[in-house]
Formats: C-alpha cells, sequence, structure tokens
C-alpha cells in the first residue's frame, strides 16, 4: 500500500464512522418530513453547511484522539496503574477525569444550551459574559465531580470496596439533595450524568480501570474497568445539583 | 460567509483553552512524573491539530444544523396547524402529541441501534453468555429501551411530570431486576446506559426536548426542557435486564421440555 492510500484510509475510516452517527438521524427526520409533516424546513442551506461541519468535525476529532490522545492516555494509564506511587496515580486520576471532561464535546454544547435557557428566563444576567461564566461554572462543577469520580473509583478498585452499595448510596444521596435544589437546574443536573460518559472519557477512563484491575491479583478487569464509568455519571448529578444551589436564586 | 468564518475563529480559540487541561494532564505525567520521552511527536502534535480544528468545526456545526433541527421538529410537531384541523389549540390532552412520541422513539431507537461502541458492546456479551444472550437481540433490547425512555421522557415534557419522581421508579426497577439478574450481565447491562447516549444525539435530545418546552401551553424550557438524556441513559438498562432475565427464561423452559421427553 502506498502512502497515499494509507493517508486516505485513515481519514476515510473516521469519516464513515462519523457518517454511521448521523445517517440515522437524517434518515428518521427525511420521513417524518415527507410522510408526516410536510412543512418545509426553514434555514435549509445553513442546516446543510452545519451537517457538513459535524461531519467533518467529527472525523478530524476522532482521528485526532486516536493520533494523540488515545495512544498516550491509554500508556500512561496502564503505567501508573501497574507502578506508580498511590498519590500519583490518584493524582493522574482525577486530572484525567477532569481534563477529559472538560474537552468533552455534548458537555460543552449543552451548557451553553443551558445558559442560553436561564439567560431567556432571566436567572442568569443576559450578557456573553453572564452567559459565559454560567456554563463554564457548570463545565467547572461536571468536571470536578468526575475527576472526584475516577478519584474515588480507583480507590474502591484498590480497595475492594462493593460497587452496589457506594452506587446505591450515591442514588439515595441524589434523591435527597433534590428537594433541596432549585427546579430549575434538575433537568440539567440529571442530564449531566449522561453526558459525560461520551467520546473522550469513555474509552480514557476505561483504559484506567483495566490496567487497574488487572495488575490487581482476584479483580475482574470487566467489572472494575465499568465501575469507574458508573461513578462518572453519578457524581455529576450531586455537584450541578449544589452548583445551582449556589448560584441560582 | 464572514459570519461564519468569525463563528468559526472564536470557536477555535475557545476550544484551545477546552483542550488544555488533558493536553498538560499526560504531557506533565508523561515528562514530569514518568521522565519518559513521547514517541512519534511529530504525529501527536498532528493529532493535537486535529483535535482542536475537529472540535470546533463540530461545535460550530452543532450550532448551524443539530441545534435548529432539534428546534424545528418540535416546533413543528407541536404546530397547532398540524395537530389540530381548525389550528386552534384549547385544552390539549396527552394523547394530542402522539406524533411527539412517536419521533422521540424513532430517533431514539434509529441512532442507538447504528451506535458503533453498541455493536461491540454486544459480540462480548453473547461470548460471556456463551450465546444464551445473541447480539443482535440485545442490539434490539437496547435500542428499544433508549426509545422508550425518549418516548416517556416526551411524554412528561408533555405533562409536566417532575422529572426526578420519573427516573426514582426507573431506579427502582432497576434495583429489583439487579437482585433477581445474573452476576455477568450486570455490569454490561449499566454499562449500555452509557454507551448509547453519543456525540451527536445528545445535543439533538437537548434541542428536541428545550423545543417541546417551549412550544407546549404551560411549559418552561428551564424547568421541563431537560431530562430526555437521562431517560436515554436509564431505560436501556431495564430493558437489557429484561432481556437477559427472558433469554434465561426460554432457555430454562427449552431445557425442561428436552428433560420430559
Amino acid at each position: 500500500m502506498t502512502l497515499m492510500q494509507a493517508q486516505f484510509l485513515t481519514f476515510f475510516k473516521p469519516l464513515l464512522g462519523a457518517l454511521r452517527d448521523l445517517a440515522p438521524i437524517v434518515l428518521v427526520i427525511v420521513v417524518f418530513q415527507l410522510f408526516v409533516l410536510h412543512q418545509p424546513v426553514p434555514n435549509l442551506p445553513a442546516m446543510l453547511t452545519g451537517f457538513v461541519c459535524v461531519l467533518f468535525g467529527l472525523t478530524l476529532f476522532i482521528q485526532g484522539l486516536e493520533l494523540a490522545l488515545f495512544p498516550i492516555g491509554e500508556k500512561l494509564a496502564y503505567s501508573f496503574a501497574k507502578k506508580g506511587s498511590l498519590f500519583w496515580l490518584l493524582l493522574f486520576a482525577f486530572l484525567l477525569g477532569f481534563g477529559t471532561t472538560i474537552a468533552e464535546p455534548a458537555l460543552i454544547a449543552i451548557a451553553g444550551k443551558a445558559a442560553d435557557i436561564a439567560a431567556q428566563a432571566h436567572l442568569i444576567g443576559t450578557s456573553e459574559v453572564d452567559k459565559s461564566s454560567y456554563a463554564n461554572g457548570l463545565r467547572l462543577s461536571v468536571a470536578l465531580s468526575v475527576g472526584l469520580a475516577i478519584f474515588l473509583g480507583v480507590l474502591r478498585i484498590l480497595r475492594g470496596w462493593s460497587l452496589p452499595i457506594m452506587i446505591i448510596t450515591g442514588y439515595l444521596m441524589v434523591q435527597l439533595l433534590t428537594p433541596f435544589a432549585p427546579k430549575e437546574i434538575i433537568g440539567i443536573a440529571y442530564d449531566s450524568g449522561g453526558v459525560t460518559t461520551s467520546t473522550i472519557t469513555v474509552p480514557l477512563v476505561t483504559a484506567l480501570g483495566i490496567g487497574l484491575a488487572s495488575s490487581i491479583a482476584g479483580r475482574n478487569p470487566v467489572l472494575d474497568g465499568f465501575g469507574l464509568i458508573a461513578f462518572a455519571s453519578l457524581m455529576p448529578m450531586l455537584f450541578v445539583m449544589i452548583y445551582g444551589m449556589i448560584v441560582l436564586p | 460567509m464572514s459570519e461564519f468564518l468569525t463563528l468559526l475563529g472564536n470557536t477555535l480559540w475557545r476550544t484551545i483553552w477546552d483542550v488544555m487541561p488533558i493536553i498538560f494532564t499526560l504531557f506533565f505525567f508523561q515528562y514530569v512524573i514518568l521522565k519518559q520521552p513521547i514517541a512519534h511527536i511529530s504525529q501527536v502534535i498532528k493529532g493535537l491539530c486535529f483535535v482542536i480544528l475537529g472540535l470546533a468545526l463540530f461545535l460550530v456545526g452543532l450550532k448551524e444544523a443539530i441545534f435548529p433541527l432539534g428546534d424545528t421538529m418540535a416546533k413543528q410537531l407541536t404546530n397547532p396547524a398540524f395537530l389540530y384541523a381548525d389550528g386552534i389549540i384549547g385544552n390539549y390532552l396527552w394523547s394530542d402529541y402522539v406524533w411527539v412520541y412517536l419521533f422521540g422513539f424513532s430517533i431514539g431507537f434509529a441512532t442507538t441501534f447504528a451506535e458503533p461502541a453498541l455493536i461491540a458492546v454486544a459480540l462480548k456479551a453473547q461470548h460471556i453468555s456463551a450465546g444464551s444472550i445473541q447480539a443482535f437481540g440485545l442490539r434490539v433490547a437496547v435500542a428499544l429501551g433508549v426509545a422508550t425512555g425518549v418516548a416517556i421522557g416526551c411524554f412528561r415534557i408533555v405533562t409536566g411530570g417532575p422529572l426526578w419522581v420519573f427516573i426514582m421508579v426507573a431506579y427502582i426497577i432497576v434495583i429489583i431486576q439487579t437482585f433477581f439478574a445474573s452476576k455477568t450481565i450486570i455490569p454490561l447491562a449499566y454499562d449500555s446506559g452509557g454507551v448509547t447516549t453519543s456525540t451527536v444525539t445528545v445535543p439533538l435530545l437537548a434541542a428536541l426536548g428545550l423545543g417541546l418546552a417551549s412550544t407546549i401551553p404551560g411549559r418552561s424550557p428551564m424547568i421541563d426542557g431537560f431530562g430526555l438524556i437521562a431517560f436515554a441513559s436509564v431505560f436501556p438498562i431495564i430493558s437489557v435486564l429484561f432481556y437477559a432475565q427472558i433469554s434465561t427464561w426460554l432457555e430454562y423452559r427449552q431445557k425442561g421440555q428436552a428433560h420430559k421427553e
């Protein structure tokens, strides 16, 4: 295979992946437009440009992750899991959770949307500065919570604490906190659990979990690698509700 | 065009800051703690440029296409002229919005069934269970779970019920099912909640929910608009545990019959 062909293939594979992500959405929408709604789609050209951006953006993003962040991150995760000191391992776990979450595209998008809605409802100021500080606050809360979740998850694997008990305690805490949180924050708080377990966080965190579990005798890599993700979707609910209690009137 | 370029430029600048923490973390641990050089550094730098540019393009595209699309679909599906012959909305019933639930169901099913991460998990499950769980069946189960979740989530937006009650009931069902499920399926079932909400689906669901909440009379986007993603993450756990239960039961019954013969 020539170099040209190889380069073409490395670009083509993620492009196909991105197409596969978008195709079902487009299909369902086209079917609804043609057979149910019979209404014109406003701003079709802008929308099509946007679709092309999503397609190529996702392609480049995934390819970049595979070239740069995944190989380094996975190798680091394995080497810290195998021999690093406890302090560095836990610090690495926290920063990995924090850093991947700050860069998570779905979270950036949702936080921006939440800020727009809060500004429209006059819960926060309507200036760009107010909106972006609210959105960044949301993202920081989620990122801190994912960092803490990975930190706790790693401790759990090392100490062998029970996963179901910790998860159920976590959900009880979510339920206990919900009545005290402003009702405007609850929706975004509950959603933020699902948002974080996405493109960047899952592969890197799973590598850490599997590396750890396979370096400790008597642990099941599948079970323990999963435990980290479960925490990462639980903690953000708590932290975002607390953030809402602090900033929203 | 120049407006588009300004948007892209601004987004690009912000994206650099978004990616900084993870780059800093990886480089710090690599060079300062492990004291090892990074192999193929030029390839890594190329990759980082791709990540930043790709993320910026993706975010611009979301703003231009996915958000307006979710919003438009929500508005058109709840448009009184589409819903009622006379085009006037009076005291509506939850059943007036049946197309909304159907759309939510279809989007949930289609995006999940095609999700690559799910295909990998399904094959792993088939392997672990030694064939009693079929990869195809599991994919259908997860997709039906997400679809049902989104549809019920839309129902909640239409009726304005409290999100936490719905989610709490769903988790109680999950906990009860967990007691009866076999140990090997539990991690996979819990995992299926996380893998299904992809980077494109999440913003679309958010826009759909916010669009619905802002057009249906009496709903507020701030209180009712979010929550679809939470539904889409819990319901597949239920459907996978349910599917595993049925598979075990069918297998048990088959064995029982074989025994009798």
